[in-house]
């Protein structure tokens, strides 16, 4: 009884301070006067609801709160074992995907973006997972990444395929750059001089007009070849059509961008789990935990960082290549701060350094909004609450438990408690 | 013969000067403890000896055979592989994400590294990393053994206990193959009886050929396994010598239980 009348009172004070937020918002009102003076008039029960509503809800979630059944760790190590089974599931479906019966090349289109978001994330997750190190400026290479190609091919006529690993190198290099200044930032510093850098060049972008376009981007950028075929929607000798003696389909062109994206996002994926396994991505590890031990056991802590930057940058500056060649035109708007958050809340939402909660994340994040279109202006507000009830729920991201890379007996996954997230 | 010469060293932080001007040597295959009240400067010392910080004068030097190394010279991370001196921590400091083996094989990184070609080779799994893993994880084992924590090598190091983390981290100071290690208050938090399996590990590593330079509280621990003795006060040297002479030594005495030797004097005199 006494917790009930605890509650209530909680729940009274919570309405409380919801009265004054909303005591001028909601239940005061301007108005016109006919002679064109300005009316105040009040809104007592609108008002009324408001707080009455919160007072409801803050009653309800304290119930919950003492009825709920007690957390099961059990519950993280099925999602995280569920990954053996589910992940190659998924991988199969990926593969035949494009070649099941019903599917739409807008689905097809809409894999592309989700499969770029999972390369994106994989990517970012060398940094902020693995190394610790909080990038929020991640977007400057996929721009570096789009930009190259872009460039090259209009300037120099070169293709896709010749174009893919100059856009990597050129974005490591960027990766490097970036690198060294931050090298001795951390947390909340490094975060914000990495903020600044994507702003830096999305804005020598925006204003380099002789060399980039300006606002006014890049367009008849080429779309890839396939050994030299092109997927042109004419037909003829030298097409990818005219050559197999099929009639063209924009869905032959769509479907192998798909595979391109997906052997890209495997290969990210494939390198990332290997280097897990090896020294560099133990350092890595070892860095997101303590780097004043690394310093102490003699490694060298720039140089793992920089490694850190320009991998995760390499693979930032594929997965922009291949955004520009899909687009065949780019401009600075693609690569706003919010591309990066999108990319850093799909690596924190999967659970840092897990590589199957990236793809489970890219999913909710990219998937959900575009499924929900039929809900119009309400879409982006229940995705919004889906993400904090996640985050509520499961605050270390979908999967929080780590592997360890090696073991004497059995390996026993650890818990999210014990794992630092990084001090930058 | 010598291992480390310690020679005018003087660290500063602005006005503070929390080493004074002061010189020892450790002798090699032997256990040199660095004592002191509380603030003497102790753990500013093996800083300055670590690297993590840079003296503001003075010189310490290491000595592997006929070669010699200043210290003080060398960039913080190469230390530990040039320098060939380990060291572990007041508070400890572990991977505590990573489980137990994978402690102690991040602290064989380089040599790791450098067998997987920086990288290159070991992704497309080329190159002799296998067998320079197979190693380490042999060393790693060695250590655990020794220290007691061969069934815990796959829990996370953070869920072990206090005292086996003591432990875990001198083993992983001891899988970078040092010549010199230095441990800070090893021994701080340890029941007796953990405090004399450390007493046993600690004389099994100079057996080893691993010199040992050691700060510690626990007299029990500095009087019965050291054998040189080197006593700070106010970031100065107030005696150096073997522990029966330490444990005789009126300025020691006086510095540690506070007195001032004019005054009290008598008092000081009679508590060896």
């Amino acid at each position: 009884m006494s917790r009930l009348l605890r509650d209530v009172k909680d729940s009274g004070a919570v309405a409380f301070m919801a009265l004054l937020i909303f005591a001028p918002f909601l239940g005061l009102q301007l108005g016109d006067s006919d002679s064109g003076n300005l009316t105040l008039s009040t809104r007592p029960a609108l008002l009324a609801a408001a707080v009455g509503l919160t007072f409801a809800a803050r009653f309800c979630f304290l119930l919950w709160e003492a009825h709920r059944p007690p957390r099961i760790p059990a519950l993280s190590l099925g999602l995280a074992k569920s990954g053996k089974y589910a992940a190659p599931a998924l991988l199969i479906f990926a593969i035949v995907m494009p070649f099941l019966p019903g599917i739409k090349n807008a689905s097809i289109d809409l894999g592309v973006l989700i499969m770029t978001y999972v390369m994106l994330g994989w990517g970012l997750n060398i940094v902020v997972g693995l190394a610790g190190l909080l990038d929020l400026g991640y977007v400057a290479f996929y721009a570096v990444g789009a930009y190259s190609f872009g460039l090259l091919s209009t300037n120099f006529g070169l293709g896709f395929w010749e174009c893919l690993p100059l856009a990597g190198i050129l974005a490591a290099c960027w990766g490097v750059f970036l690198g060294f200044p931050v090298l001795r930032l951390r947390g909340d510093y490094l975060a914000i001089v990495t903020l600044a850098f994507g702003e830096i060049i999305r804005l020598v972008i925006t204003n380099w007009v002789s060399l980039t376009g300006g606002p006014n981007g890049i367009t008849d950028i080429p779309h890839p070849t396939l050994f030299g075929l092109k997927f042109s929607m004419a037909g003829g000798p030298g097409s990818f059509a005219g050559f197999f003696g099929i009639t063209p389909s924009p869905s032959q062109r769509i479907t192998y961008l798909y595979y391109i994206i997906l052997v890209l996002a495997l290969l990210t994926n494939w390198v990332t789990l290997r280097l897990r396994r090896q020294p560099l991505g133990r350092a890595w590890e070892a860095l997101r935990e303590d780097e004043t031990a690394c310093r102490s056991l003699g490694i060298n802590v720039r140089n793992t960082k920089l490694t850190a930057f320009a991998i995760g940058a390499m693979f930032g500056g594929f997965a922009g290549c291949f955004f520009a060649t899909r687009q065949a035109f780019i401009s600075p708007d693609s690569f706003t701060f919010m591309e990066s958050a999108t990319v850093l809340a799909i690596v924190v939402l999967g659970g840092a350094g897990s590589q199957f909660g990236v793809v489970l994340a890219a999913c909710v994040m990219i998937g959900v909004p575009e499924l929900l279109q039929g809900l119009q202006i309400y879409r982006m507000l229940i995705f919004g609450a889906a993400l904090v009830v996640i985050m509520i729920v499961r605050p270390r991201g979908f999967i929080s438990t780590r592997r360890p890379t090696v073991a004497l007996g059995k390996a026993k996954p650890i818990s999210a408690d014990l794992i630092a997230q990084g001090q930058g | 013969m010598t291992i480390l010469t310690v020679a005018n060293l003087t660290m500063r932080f602005g006005g503070l000067t929390a080493v004074n001007d002061v010189s020892f040597t450790a002798r090699q295959g032997e256990i040199t403890a660095i004592i002191g009240p509380n603030g003497a400067g102790k753990t500013t010392l093996f800083n300055c000896i670590t690297g993590f910080y840079k003296p503001s004068s003075g010189s310490i030097t290491v000595v592997h055979g006929s070669k010699n190394l200043r210290l003080d010279k060398l960039p913080g991370h190469s230390i530990a592989r040039k320098g060939r001196v380990a060291r572990t921590f007041q508070n400890i400091r572990l991977f505590s994400g990573m489980s137990v083996l994978e402690n102690l094989l991040v602290a064989q990184h380089n040599r790791l590294q450098a067998s997987t070609g920086f990288g290159v080779l070991g992704i497309l799994g080329l190159g002799g990393y296998r067998a320079a893993e197979r190693h380490a994880i042999e060393l790693a084992t060695h250590w655990l053994a020794q220290t007691g924590l061969l069934e815990r090598a796959d829990d996370p190091a953070g869920a072990l206990p206090y005292g086996a983390q003591r432990r875990l981290e001198i083993a992983r100071a001891m899988c970078t193959e040092p010549l010199l290690l230095c441990l800070d208050e090893p021994a701080a938090g340890l029941n007796p009886r953990e405090s004399s399996a450390l007493n046993d590990l600690l004389l099994s590593i100079r057996a080893g050929g691993t010199s040992l330079l050691l700060i510690e509280h626990d007299m029990g621990v500095v009087m019965k396994i050291s054998d040189h003795i080197v006593v700070l006060d106010h970031g100065t040297k107030i005696a150096d010598g073997k522990p029966a002479d330490i444990r005789s030594n009126t300025v020691v005495i006086s510095a540690y239980l506070g007195e001032d030797d004019e005054d009290d004097a008598p008092l000081a005199g009679a508590t060896p």
